[in-house]
């Protein structure tokens, strides 16, 4: 019944996170040793080849991300694992971190041997503060075993791990203001350019992957059957971590393959909804992600054809509302987290998020006239064009999607 | 130089490559709306009521922050740009208290303009801007939130130009507001009241502190007499106000204003410069010869003694105990001059034009009392005094021109350049030299300290001693000088240091609109008129040989000393990491 597999998660339960000794027990580092045989080029091909896309939310080809990084001038460089991991409804990463720290770590080093990096900065978010000590542990370990800090296994390159906690901003997940954040600066978003490739954390180039990206890199390497690439289609290789919760009977995070439909994640691996209510919506890829209707369940989860209808897969997120919510409440909510998160520095989102809440409200109360609609929808379009940062550009999302599935709830009746 | 081929709306244009697409449009005549963009900051991209549509790009970019590529085509007359623009304006307009007509920035401000531009007639949001106290408690800078539009502007000017960043943004979303640490008053923080926030504000947020109700009430006074000074940098900026070629010199016209709105005496500070000069040379050449604290740095700029009390203290033996030029008018206008003219100086009111927010300050400091009756009155920046000859409805471009009054209405040269950074040290090279070496200066220009550079430097060779002097403008470069001092790597004799870029026309208190280009211009008047005038060098200006004939006998005499020279304090710090 469960079209669940170990891939990313292969290593999940098989071996003691507190110990080194026991990660390389089950092959670990063999990836990284494997790694520092490789040329930096071929490895950054070999993800490419795998078709591997940014899992943070973005979806930008990690193959050609690293081969970039490697190309761009510099002494030194920095690589940036997010693990900030805001977007609600958004859990996979913690599970990685948790079941997998040494993985995680591993990935960096061989991303830091790839794109000619010397540090390496794990920006994780405030709310996994407890998962600090085992990530700080598993750290030292590896520093210890000589596999982080100068001359690692004796190929003459050096790179060295430094953890970091936010503060508790969603926007810190946007690279520039991540990078501010762990500058000691106010964590707000800069324009671009300069771009992090070329300027990012201390001004050095940068390289910023997620918890999960860096996941599949040792796994990828080890991969000599090829299952990886036997996985999915299209332009949705391989499997990858969904993180599903609201109303559904075992909300989790699952590992599977591209092309598995929503049903089947929703039904199947979540258990379908409590109660057996019925479903209202889903929205994918977190808050800042785009809702459907009952429609889409029959849709493969693939980049493709979640875009044919409509959403994308962005975090990975699958939150599921039953029919106690409804579309309006539902949408009211998403506002209440984008006011409250917006940085506040560029008009659209600051105005925008304010107005499109009040105007909300009114709709909520039955106030609303048709001309506040055309303004909510107004304000919306501009914040997507025109924002400074993905935070405004996608705060609407929701809105603007629901108009499209859920026409009835903007219809306040009668012509003007 | 790269060129790039571009289009906007569809008009083909060659620009330099790394141009922002709002500069390119400035050259086809095309102003992109704009509110945080300013052409001496960096981009902050903020306000985005500059987004414009770039063929083949999914988003709108912003015209400020985005260069120019090759084949760019930009639209900045498309439905979705206007759209765009106009939303973002009623978007900060709902959260403005529009209360225009009793702003100080009334018909002089960038979002009134763009409301104006946009025939904004009927605001579809409701405003949600909450009335917020105005912030009145120092003598130079008024704050009112209510009308901030959260640019940064004022952020990056404290920030980048002086170094101070004594306000910044706090709080996010719709909570955000640009404030001070810890929401104190400006003076209780690390502001020097330069007001330099107060010139780059796009609107009524920053002002400074109003008091030309005050001159119009005295100059109502029949019983007093009213007298007013003007600030070299003055007569090349007034004239921005009234649409006259920047850096227009307005002297005669500024005499006639000052007349016809009724001040009784209309003086020069170009002569008070002087006499500054008089005292300071003598002050350096005396700690030159008899081993006195070096370097001396001049102490003519408040914002600049401000810095030095706040926070850099111990050094403050540095500084030439002369005072300012309008604080050494003050005494010689209330004693020497009502003397004279047989007034008692309890009627006596004196008023100065400053391009200046600090001043104001400074005017009030005990200092510049005696018992705790200031010697200037009132100080008015330029934009005040461009208030108050509207105020009276003259037609000012068209004002014949008049002379300033004796016995205070010679100014040389060196006086006229005290508007400029590097003024102040070459009118008192030209003095130090002569009066120290009896011989006479053959180039009275000294070249390498005019212009923007942040510090200049300039040699003298006085009878075999080689003299090294420095000239810094704004704080941060100022900072630079004091951490040498401090370090003991400094090896400058004589410093002149001046708070604002530019130095003084480029004051905190000058028109609106000041930019660097527009410094030039008006260094380049100043440096003009002094070339014009009969007297180039302070101890030539006969009405301040008279001066001393009549009344203080000689530079650093007894009562020189007790009038026209003063002594600054440490100002302790809440925390001090030293």
């Amino acid at each position: 019944m469960s079209n669940e597999i170990r891939f990313i998660t292969k290593n999940f339960h098989e071996y003691d996170t507190s110990s080194i000794d026991s990660y390389i027990g089950i092959g670990g580092f063999k990836a990284l040793q494997k790694a520092v045989s490789m040329d930096g080029e071929d490895i950054a091909s070999l993800i490419a080849k795998a078709g591997v896309k940014g899992r943070g939310g973005a979806a930008y080809d990690m193959g050609r991300k690293w081969s970039q990084a490697r190309a761009v001038p510099g002494e030194r460089k920095v690589i940036i694992c997010n693990a900030d991991e805001g977007e609600p409804c958004t859990f996979k990463d913690r599970e990685l971190i948790s079941n997998d720290p040494f993985n995680l770590i591993e990935s960096m080093i061989i991303a830091g041997y790839t794109v000619r990096a010397q540090d390496g900065y794990i920006y994780m978010r405030e709310e996994y503060s407890h998962l600090r000590p085992l990530l700080q542990k598993a750290i030292h370990q590896t520093e210890a075993k000589g596999f982080l800090g100068k001359n690692i296994l004796g190929r003459g390159f050096e790179f060295n791990i430094h953890l970091y906690s936010g503060a508790g901003a969603y926007v810190c997940g946007e690279g520039t203001a991540l990078i501010r954040s762990i500058e000691g600066k106010a964590g707000r978003p800069r324009m671009k350019p300069p771009f992090i490739k070329q300027s990012g954390l201390f001004a050095l180039p940068t390289c910023v992957n997620n918890v999960e990206s860096l996941s599949i890199v040792p796994h990828l390497l080890l991969d000599e059957k090829n299952f990886y690439i036997s996985q999915g289609s299209g332009e949705s290789i391989g499997t990858k971590l969904v993180s599903v919760g609201g109303n559904v009977r075992h909300p989790g995070v699952f590992e599977i393959p591209f092309g598995t439909t929503v049903r089947e994640i929703i039904y199947n691996l979540a258990g379908g909804l409590q109660d057996d209510r019925k479903l209202r919506l889903i929205q994918f890829g977190g808050a800042s992600g785009k809702i459907a209707n009952s429609d889409i369940l029959d849709t493969p989860y693939t980049y493709e054809d979640l875009k044919k209808s409509g959403v994308t897969v962005g975090s990975g997120a699958i939150l599921v509302i039953d029919d106690r919510t409804s579309v309006l409440d539902f949408l009211r909510i998403t506002q209440e987290f984008f006011s409250h998160e917006s940085c506040g520095q560029c008009t659209p989102c600051r105005e925008g998020n304010l107005h499109i809440k009040l105007l909300l409200n009114k709709l909520a109360k039955g106030e609303a006239k048709h001309r506040d609609i055309d303004t909510l929808t107004k304000i919306a379009k501009i914040m997507t064009m025109s924002s400074l940062c993905g935070l405004g550009e996608s705060a609407q999302n929701a809105l603007l999607s629901a108009m499209r599935v859920f026409p009835e709830t903007f219809d306040v009746g009668g012509a003007e | 130089m790269e060129m790039v081929n571009i289009t906007i709306n569809n008009i083909p244009l060659q620009v330099e490559k790394g141009t922002k697409i709002i500069e390119a449009a400035k050259k086809i005549n095309i102003d992109i709306p704009h509110l945080c963009y300013h052409p001496d900051q960096r981009v902050k991209a903020h306000c985005r009521i500059c987004s414009v549509e770039v063929v083949g790009k999914r988003r709108l970019l912003a015209a400020c922050s985005t260069d120019v590529w090759e084949g760019m085509e930009v639209h900045t007359d498309t439905p979705i740009v206007k759209d765009t623009q106009v939303g973002i304006l009623q978007l900060i307009l709902a959260d403005h208290d529009q209360n225009c007509l009793s702003c100080p920035r009334n018909q002089n401000c960038d979002l009134q303009k763009l409301c104006s531009r946009f025939n904004i007639q009927n605001p579809p949001l409701p405003n949600i801007n909450k009335p917020q106290p105005i912030i009145d408690t120092n003598p130079s800078i008024v704050r009112d939130p209510a009308k901030c539009i959260k640019c940064g502007r004022c952020i990056r000017a404290c920030k980048d130009v002086q170094g101070i960043a004594a306000l910044t943004y706090a709080n996010r979303s719709d909570k955000i507001v640009v404030t001070t640490a810890y929401n104190k008053p400006m003076e209780d923080t690390d502001c020097i009241l330069c007001g330099q926030c107060s010139l780059v504000c796009p609107t009524g947020a920053i002002v400074e502190k109003d008091d030309t109700q005050k001159v119009l009430d005295v100059l109502l006074d029949p019983t007093k007499h009213v007298v007013v000074q003007v600030a070299p940098s003055i007569r090349v900026s007034l004239g921005d106000a009234f649409n006259l070629p920047k850096g227009a010199l307005v002297t005669g016209q500024m005499v006639t204003a000052l007349k016809m709105l009724g001040f009784d005496r209309v003086f020069d500070t170009n002569f008070a410069a002087d006499l500054t000069i008089m005292e300071e040379g003598a002050e350096f050449i005396d700690r030159l010869q008899h081993g006195g604290k070096l370097p001396m740095i001049t102490s003519c700029s408040p914002g600049w003694v401000n810095f030095i009390e706040k926070h850099y203290g111990n050094y403050i033996d540095h500084l030439s105990s002369t005072k300012s030029p309008m604080s050494i008018f003050g005494p010689v206008m209330k004693i020497y001059y009502a003397q004279k003219a047989g007034i008692d100086p309890k009627d006596m009111v004196t008023v100065s034009i400053m391009p200046c927010t600090a001043k104001k300050f400074e005017a009030a400091r005990p200092e510049m009392k005696k018992d705790g009756t200031p010697y200037v009155d009132i100080v008015l920046t330029t934009r005040e005094l461009t208030k108050l000859i509207k105020y009276v409805g003259l037609n000012f471009e068209n004002l014949t021109e008049s002379e300033f009054d004796s016995p205070h209405s010679i100014g040389s040269g060196a006086g006229a350049i005290f508007g400029n950074t590097g003024g102040v040290m070459e009118a008192a090279l030209r003095t130090v030299y002569e009066k120290f070496t009896g011989k006479t200066l053959e180039k009275l220009e000294f070249e390498s300290v005019r212009g923007l550079d942040g510090i200049k430097e300039a040699t003298l060779n006085l009878e075999g001693t080689e003299v090294r002097v420095a000239v810094a403008h704004t704080l941060k470069n100022a900072r630079t000088i004091m951490e040498q001092i401090k370090a003991g790597t400094c090896n400058y004799h004589f410093i002149e240091i001046m708070a604002c870029p530019g130095g003084c026309i480029g004051g905190g208190g000058q028109p609106i609109g000041t930019t660097n280009a527009i410094r030039r211009e008006r260094m380049a008047a100043l440096y003009e008129l002094d070339r014009k005038l009969p007297y180039r060098k302070s101890h030539e200006n006969p009405e301040i040989i008279a001066l001393y004939d009549e009344f203080f006998g000689k530079p650093a005499s007894q009562k020189a000393h007790e009038l026209l020279h003063t002594h600054y304090h440490k100002i302790k710090k809440e925390y001090e990491f030293e």
